[in-house]
């Protein structure tokens, strides 16, 4: 597909997609009740009908969404993100590396190169952690995946406190003045700065948002499919309020202990969100279940080696133990209000 | 031509190099495919994302896996010394 064609086809699938959606509650119910012939209230039914209903739901979430971040992110290149953020000292430079993490590009196999060029033009510490940490935390397919399974609310409490976050962190890291643990090399190389990004054409945009769908999609809709099944398995056979004397509320040590497990769990959004929806549902605490999340997507053991080539090792266990704290924080704090 | 993928072994990196190879093939033209691992090497082409796409001393992309027809549309242009 090329050409002018391919700006007005995503007008096209729009109504398509809509009509769609709406038909997908209607049609699980269908399958499940006439085809199959089952009862209302057995385990298997409900399984099923939570699986044949949430599958594609979220998948339609995904592949929207994706195709929307994937043309905002021909926006806000590295490049351009690292130019705002040289700008920009503490307290204001934190907030905006934070947001700007959320829509640059970024895969934390990249994280090397980023740190280094952030610190070489001279971007604070600070503010390329805030970068650092919202980047990976806050991204599309987590977000669709909690907007779609657990609404509105809990997808903008996990935006709202992972920002906050990925500000607090790194504006501690910027104030505690650890430049002298950066390994001294990376101060040692000097970069001729390439000029890649010429301003793409809407058509270019648009390409860049369906490549966005094949490449994001294509990737985790089997993880996907995996966790709404394991989910949809609790959802039927797990007693309720079953996970409330491990995960709940009274449980004082459930979640640093969900943070212990979650930082070394290194898991996609996509097959971690629906298996924590599950047990949300059988009586595991929200603040708890964010805390699993956010330790399991925003920390995890991979990036950190990775990392561990540009920084030495008082700085990596300060970001580590920093970020895991503000975690500890938001868990306790929602356990406390919800 | 000389063709340089940046990246360290991540998924994309590799992705990235195998399809560029492919289409390499698939157009039979003559070129050197290198792959750069090395951490200061790869950030003095100044890049900010992996895998980073380098012809002839130039970088083409960062941070992206093309498509293999983008490739080639892309590797047909460099070899008539015109952007893509």
């Amino acid at each position: 597909m090329n050409g002018r064609k391919l700006i007005f086809l995503p007008l096209l699938l729009l109504p398509l997609w809509i009509a769609l959606y709406w038909f997908l509650q209607p049609a699980a119910d269908f399958v499940v009740g006439s085809l199959f012939g089952m009862g209302k209230e057995a385990p298997l039914t409900e399984a099923i009908r939570f699986f044949l209903f949430e599958t594609p739901k979220v998948l339609m979430l995904l592949v929207l969404v994706v195709f929307a971040v994937g043309i905002v992110r021909t926006f806000f290149t590295p490049e351009r993100t690292r130019a705002i953020l040289g700008k920009h000292s503490h307290v204001t430079g934190n907030v905006l590396a934070s947001l700007l993490g959320i829509v640059t590009p970024f895969c934390s196999c990249s994280a090397v190169p980023l740190f280094i060029g952030f610190v070489e033009v001279g971007v604070p510490l600070g503010v390329t952690f805030s970068f650092l940490i919202a980047a990976p935390m806050i991204n599309e397919v987590a977000v669709v995946l909690l907007f779609g399974l657990f609404g509105l609310k809990t997808a903008m409490i996990y935006v709202g406190t992972g920002l906050a976050i990925a500000m607090a962190a790194g504006y501690i890291i910027g104030r505690l003045h650890l430049e002298n643990y950066v390994q001294s090399w990376v101060y040692e190389l000097h970069s001729v700065s390439q000029q890649t990004d010429s301003c793409p054409s809407w058509e270019g945009r648009i390409r860049s948002g369906f490549e966005a769908i094949r490449d994001i999609v294509g990737k985790v809709w089997v993880y996907l499919v995996i966790g709404i099944a394991v989910g949809a398995g609790i959802h039927g056979w797990v007693p309720q309020d079953f996970m409330a004397s491990i995960m709940g509320k009274s449980a004082w040590w459930s979640v640093p202990l969900a943070i212990a497990i979650g930082v070394p769990l290194y898991s996609n959004a996509a097959g971690i969100i629906p298996v924590v929806q599950a047990l949300l549902e059988k009586g595991a605490a929200l603040g708890t279940v964010l805390a699993f999340m956010m330790s399991v997507i925003g920390l995890s053991l991979p990036e950190t080696i990775i990392l561990r080539k540009v920084l030495r090792l008082p700085l990596i266990f300060t970001f580590v133990g920093i970020v895991a704290a503000g975690i500890m924080v938001v868990g306790y704090l929602f356990n406390y209000i919800f | 031509m000389d063709i340089k993928i940046l990246g360290s072994n991540c998924a994309n990196c590799r992705t990235l190099t195998a399809r560029v190879d492919q289409a390499l093939k698939e157009l039979s033209l003559n070129a050197t495919l290198e792959k750069v691992e090395d951490i200061p090497r790869i950030i003095s082409y100044g890049i900010l994302a992996t895998p980073g796409l380098v012809i002839d001393g130039k970088v083409i992309s960062q941070g992206q896996v093309q498509t293999l027809s983008r490739l080639k549309e892309i590797l047909l242009a460099a070899r008539q010394g015109a952007p893509a």
